[in-house]
């Protein structure tokens, strides 16, 4: 059984859907990402498993109970908010007891246990610090002491990281892996950005307009994305226009409009005549010299038109014949083997028929 | 640049400071002498210096005020029956004044502004004209009156007056210092993060706690400025007590104000006013001390 399933659940602000019909279900100890745009249901949807907004239709169940007419504060499920929403006047270890407090557990209890948890977030001595005296990174990690206290079933994160700087943001990635992995709790860690999704979590769930656009691992979402928008969302890609043209298992040719033709993995489902999308990483393209002799099936002539120098990467604009433009990613080390290219420069791209993707919307 | 900046300083805050300095702390002083001085002959001051040619006159300094004060208990009593009604005005104030702030710090905003215009209307009209108002509702002949005493008729009990009662004092105290205890929690109260609550729901604290917890500890200093704007105007009020109060019910504002207009003993009445001063900043000060003593106990866990 499930720890938390969601189903079919509906949500509507007037006219407007901000959750249609949804079902995801999320297992013990499991750290789930809903990844999405903004405003596309994500908060919504968090805010109905944390008990501040109530489905209007569907249904929402814990250990199998349905949790409708449950009140928040009666749901053992915590949250930490964006903005951590400290509690100004107690000090940080007060704002960590703060769940025991409430729940009537005993002082030494209460002390012991704020002792440990303020351990586990590496706050060791900072217990009588009162939050405006913290620094965002130890703030963040006092809303985390205080959600995890208790040892919710699930703790709800609302874009926790989206104050901190970079750098920081990269470390509190790390520490809540390990915490997530040390506590066991389920997390449902709610984001915007693809690079934290797929940084930190066992699955993913992509939305958009209030639905589910898909639900998988973090390879399976990068690599297998299931249609256009999600292709598109998560990282870098090309997408052209193409059509399939012949099934040769575990191939398909497709033809793309005044380009030619690509041999690409086979795809479930497709049939002849089938139109849609061709999908590539800008790192799974190679750029080789005009003159160079090609054995590849996939290769189309072009020329760059700019290029982004990124340090341990540079980013090729390659114009095609017919106009479509796509980027391709090189990697600036092994200096020997990788040619530099210059804007202007007449190149073929190249690419292998066991990589790129058939989408069909 | 720096010295151009005082320049301009000075001169802003020279005139308030100027101002503040001619007209509180030079009218204190001359409080605080009148203090030391005989009453006139036929009211007022004597003089320091005593006349040319007269010899009897009572002229200089003196403690007899201050011996006249401590040598009758019908002083002191005033003062503890005043210091009873302020506080007890200062408490009902409070707790008809929270629910009230809440709600409107939790209101939409174009139902807020215009329950603030509400509580703020009563100061377009004249002070003294509201409280002769409730003279007229609390008139034995008021319909209010007949019909409370219709009702406690019917059940047994005899007429009861309002009017000239401590009731109605109390009455009309509460009702003219309760825009001073409104505003003060409304603008702590509409300041609060609504995501704290939220919060703390989230953790498991019912209506009730999240307002034991979080609401009433971050609404401290609006508190603590609503009583003493309250408790401090209640304290010397005797408008109130002259209009609505019967002869029993002076207040030590009562008290101060006779001196100086009726019975016209200008240095006891400064001595009253004095200690009515030293009473408050003591109380005061006292307040502040325990509060600063309860926040730090607080927040050591």
């Amino acid at each position: 059984m499930a720890l938390l399933e969601i189903r079919g659940v509906t949500r509507c602000f007037g006219n407007f859907i901000a959750v249609n019909n949804i079902s995801i279900s999320i297992e013990t100890g499991e750290f789930f990402t809903l990844l999405g745009p903004s405003g596309c249901g994500k908060t919504t949807l968090l805010r109905m498993i944390a008990g501040f907004d109530l489905p209007d239709s569907g249904q929402i169940l814990l250990d199998g109970k349905d949790m409708v007419g449950m009140p928040s504060e009666k749901r053992p499920i915590h949250t930490v908010f964006q903005t951590y929403a400290l509690f100004p006047h107690m000090t940080v270890s007060d704002n960590v007891a703060f769940p025991l407090k409430i729940a009537g557990e005993k002082l030494d209890e209460i002390r012991s246990r704020v002792i440990k948890t303020l351990d586990d977030v590496r706050l060791f001595n900072l217990g009588n610090r009162f939050p405006h005296e913290l620094s965002g990174g130890q703030r963040q990690r006092v809303a985390l002491a205080r959600g995890l206290i208790s040892r919710p079933r699930l703790l709800l994160l609302d874009e926790p990281l989206g104050a901190l700087d970079l750098k920081l943001r990269e470390e509190m990635q790390i520490e809540l892996i390990n915490l997530q992995k040390e506590t066991g709790i389920a997390f449902v860690f709610v984001t915007h950005s693809q690079n934290e999704a797929l940084t930190l979590s066992h699955r993913i769930v992509v939305m958009n307009q209030g639905g589910v656009e898909q639900i998988d691992t973090p390879s399976k979402i990068y690599n297998f994305p299931r249609n256009r928008f999600v292709a598109d969302f998560l990282g870098k890609i090309n997408i052209m226009d193409a059509q399939v043209l012949e099934i040769i298992p575990p191939y398909l040719r497709l033809i793309i409009p005044e380009l030619g033709q690509v041999v690409i993995p086979n795809k479930e489902g497709v049939k002849i005549g089938d139109k849609g999308f061709m999908a590539i990483r800008p790192e799974q393209m190679r750029i080789m010299i005009y003159s160079e002799e090609v054995n590849s099936k996939n290769h189309f002539s072009g020329q760059i038109k700019s290029l982004l120098y990124a340090g341990d990467v540079t980013t090729y604009v390659v114009e095609f014949s017919n106009g479509t433009r796509v980027e391709i990613l090189l990697p600036n080390s092994a200096p020997r083997e990788i040619k530099r290219f210059e804007i202007g420069d007449l190149v073929v791209i190249v690419w292998e028929s066991d990589v790129g993707l058939f989408l069909n919307d | 640049m720096i010295k151009e900046k005082n320049i301009v300083r000075w001169l802003l805050s020279g005139v308030p400071l100027l101002f503040l300095l001619l007209f509180f702390i030079a009218p204190s002083l001359i409080i605080v002498f009148t203090s030391f001085r005989f009453p006139g002959e036929f009211g007022g001051l004597a003089p320091l210096i005593a006349p040319m040619g007269t010899v009897d006159v009572e002229h200089g300094l003196t403690l007899e005020a201050y011996q006249f004060f401590f040598s009758d208990t019908l002083y002191v009593r005033v003062f503890i029956k005043s210091l009873q009604v302020a506080v007890v005005t200062t408490l009902i104030c409070l707790i008809m004044s929270y629910p009230l702030a809440l709600l409107i710090a939790r209101s939409k905003e174009r139902l807020r502004n215009i329950m603030l215009l509400l509580v703020v209307l009563p100061f377009a009209s004249n002070f003294l004209i509201r409280i002769y108002a409730w003279v007229i509702i609390l008139d034995p002949e008021s319909a209010l009156s007949y019909f409370i005493n219709l009702i406690l008729n019917l059940v047994g009990i005899s007429p009861v007056i309002f009017l000239f009662s401590p009731f109605a004092v109390l009455l009309g105290m509460v009702y003219v210092h309760l825009p001073f205890m409104i505003l003060p929690l409304y603008i702590n109260l509409e300041k609060h993060d609504p995501i704290l609550l939220d919060a703390a729901q989230d953790l498991g604290a019912s209506h009730w706690k999240c307002f034991w917890y979080i609401t009433w500890p971050l609404s401290i200093s609006g508190v603590s400025s609503g009583i003493v704007l309250v408790f401090i105007s209640a304290l010397g009020m005797f408008a109130v007590p002259d209009i609505l109060g019967g002869t029993g019910d002076i207040l030590i504002g009562n008290l101060i104000k006779d001196q100086f207009i009726s019975t016209r003993d200008w240095p006891f009445g400064a001595v009253l006013s004095i200690m009515l001063a030293l009473t408050i900043l003591l109380i005061i000060g006292l307040g502040a001390y325990f509060l600063r003593r309860l926040r730090k106990r607080n927040y050591a866990t």
